[in-house]
């Protein structure tokens, strides 16, 4: 078992009521296998992403339950040792391609950051494996992308960036958060391929976090279907989306857009 | 680049005759005139007019405008009327304390503003915070003339640590000159150095709420190293602009501040050759502010283009 989260809660108390943005979850991801979350925005599914990456302030919630790493639990750790983790066997990719990735900064120096951080590597090595990263994100001409700016490419290329830079320092486990959900169709399809591409020939652990219940059937092996910081439903892929066992499940199948054609015609321009 | 570059010399041209328009137009509308300080006030109108043909002020306010611009352009900047010296010869002695000046203050407002910006921002809403806030809103408020009298008052009166009034030149050692001219430079970088950390801490605080910050953590980085690695740069972008304007501002700062530790600088100069309407002194030191502001806003805009990426080849 690569990560067990066990009755994992997280309660906001920003407000006079207490929010629990995460009620009581328990879920486990295995060795190289992809499991992914299913749920509504405000169904509590990044926010597990987030708790798991140590990226959320402590002060702000109280977290209770357990979040096991290869049996170490990541919430009783203190920052100084959950860095060692952040970058190196966990990483991250986040919803939003536009505004990730430091304006300011080279696409190779954040490709190869998780290397300076976690790495003794020599400058020429962390090159070399930057360039090998972003080979393996499917990007074109990883060298002349190197010395680009995040300005210059497109939303799709810097979420292969986002990737590249996640899969530098070969993690046990990539969590996706959203990945796709603000690129076009077409693009969104080359990336959930390339994302299974990447568990193939690596053996990276996915955690895919989205709200399309069609787009993780095709990815995953097992899922999770969320709302309101709870689980409703989880079990393999297929059978979740085939015969779905909760009302709150049939109705995500129900919303998603088929490919049933349209009436009427397309008018001439 | 080319393009931006003749651009801002055009503008530059531009400015500089506005500017110097501007001044021989409003010193036809004040009262006063330079044969007054010259002649005395119990001149006869023949000897006024015959000074006046003799100074070309007698000419329609145009062709006078013209002839200093040709004169200007040939490198002449004229005569002094009260002095009777060419103005490049007075000015060349009173350049170096108003540069001194300036360049000091600069100096001390990036020392300053900096480190304690970054600081305020790392460790927001802790004692070094609320105590700077305070300062600064102290600093920011009061005039650089009253800064001035006040460091005069401590260091000068209270401490000993230099003479009030006794102003040291740089002929009579570096050291003492610089020694001297801290105090100044003092009075007039206070002020600025408290603005510009307000705005490098709220800078940072903005971009310290980023994604690529998030992104950042995610890697591994310390809240350090997120601080130097990533935050600072991206931050830094409004702060130079907004220095390169304040460093234009110093110059007018640094004349009042003259008065106050009696400098024998531009800003003396300006302000004694307004009152005696010594007309070829003003024009000259007008120019030279105006080129120094210009300047500083053209080096904002290239570092500006250096610092941010997407702005490159616009």
């Amino acid at each position: 078992m690569l990560l067990d989260i066990q009755n994992l809660s997280v309660v906001f108390h920003d407000q006079d009521a207490p929010f629990s943005a995460v009620k009581d979850v328990s879920l486990q991801v295995d060795k190289g296998e992809i499991v992914g979350i299913v749920g509504e925005s405000g169904s509590g599914k990044s926010m597990i992403a987030h708790t798991i990456m140590g990226l959320i302030q402590r002060s702000a919630c109280k977290i209770s339950g357990k979040v096991l790493f290869d049996g170490t639990d990541l919430l009783t750790m203190d920052r100084e040792t959950l860095r060692t983790y952040q970058g190196d066997e966990l990483s991250i990719v986040f919803q939003e391609p536009m505004t990730s990735l430091n304006p300011t900064m080279k696409i190779g120096k954040q490709v190869e950051e998780s290397l300076r951080i976690h790495t003794d590597l020599s400058r020429e090595a962390r090159r070399a494996r930057a360039l090998e990263a972003m080979e393996l994100a499917e990007l074109d001409d990883p060298a002349s992308l190197y010395d680009k700016y995040p300005h210059e490419l497109s939303g799709g290329m810097r979420q292969r960036v986002m990737i590249a830079s996640a899969l530098v320092q070969r993690p046990q486990l990539l969590i996706a958060d959203e990945p796709t959900t603000a690129l076009d169709v077409t693009i969104q399809a080359e990336i959930l391929k390339t994302l299974k591409e990447i568990n193939r020939k690596e053996g990276t652990a996915i955690l895919f976090i989205s709200h399309d219940l069609g787009v993780v059937r095709h990815l995953c092996q097992r899922v999770v279907v969320m709302q309101k910081g709870q689980i409703v439903e989880q079990g393999p892929a297929d059978q979740v989306f085939f015969d779905p066992r909760e009302d709150y499940t049939k109705r995500l199948i129900a919303a998603r857009p088929t490919r049933r054609k349209l009436k009427g015609s397309v008018p001439h321009v | 680049m080319l393009k931006t570059i003749c651009k801002r010399l055009g503008l530059l041209v531009l400015t500089l005759l506005l500017v110097t328009a501007l001044a021989f137009f409003a010193f036809s509308i004040i009262p006063g005139d330079p044969t007054d300080t010259i002649l005395g006030l119990e001149a006869t109108e023949q000897q006024v007019a015959a000074l006046r043909a003799e100074l070309g002020l007698d000419l329609p306010l145009p062709v006078r405008y013209f002839r200093w611009l040709g004169d200007f352009l040939r490198g002449d900047l004229g005569v002094s009327y009260n002095f009777d010296i060419p103005v490049t010869d007075l000015l060349a002695g009173r350049i170096a304390p108003t540069f001194t000046l300036t360049l000091m203050a600069a100096v001390l407002i990036v020392l300053f503003s900096i480190p304690l910006g970054l600081l305020a921002a790392r460790y927001e809403g802790g004692w070094i915070d609320r105590i700077l806030t305070v300062i600064n809103q102290i600093a920011m408020s009061v005039p650089n003339f009253v800064m001035g009298i006040s460091l005069v008052f401590l260091f000068g009166l209270v401490l000993h640590w230099f003479q009030p009034g006794g102003y040291v030149s740089p002929e009579s050692g570096l050291g003492s000159y610089l020694w001297f001219m801290l105090f100044p430079s003092l009075a007039v970088a206070l002020p600025k150095s408290a603005m510009t950390i307000k705005m490098l801490r709220g800078s940072v605080l903005t971009e310290l709420t980023a994604d690529y910050i998030r992104t950042a953590y995610s890697k591994g980085n310390s809240r350090a190293s997120a601080l130097w690695r990533h935050v600072l740069r991206n931050a830094m972008i409004p702060v130079v602009t907004f220095l390169a304007t304040t460093i234009a501002e110093l110059v007018a700062g640094s004349i009042v501040v003259e008065q106050v530790f009696a400098i024998p600088g531009l800003g003396q100069m300006l302000i004694s050759s307004i009152s005696n309407r010594d007309y070829p002194v003003v024009q000259a030191i007008i120019v030279l502010v105006a080129f120094v502001v210009v300047l500083c806003n053209f080096l904002a805009d290239a570092l500006y283009r250096v610092m941010d990426p997407r702005l490159k080849g616009r």
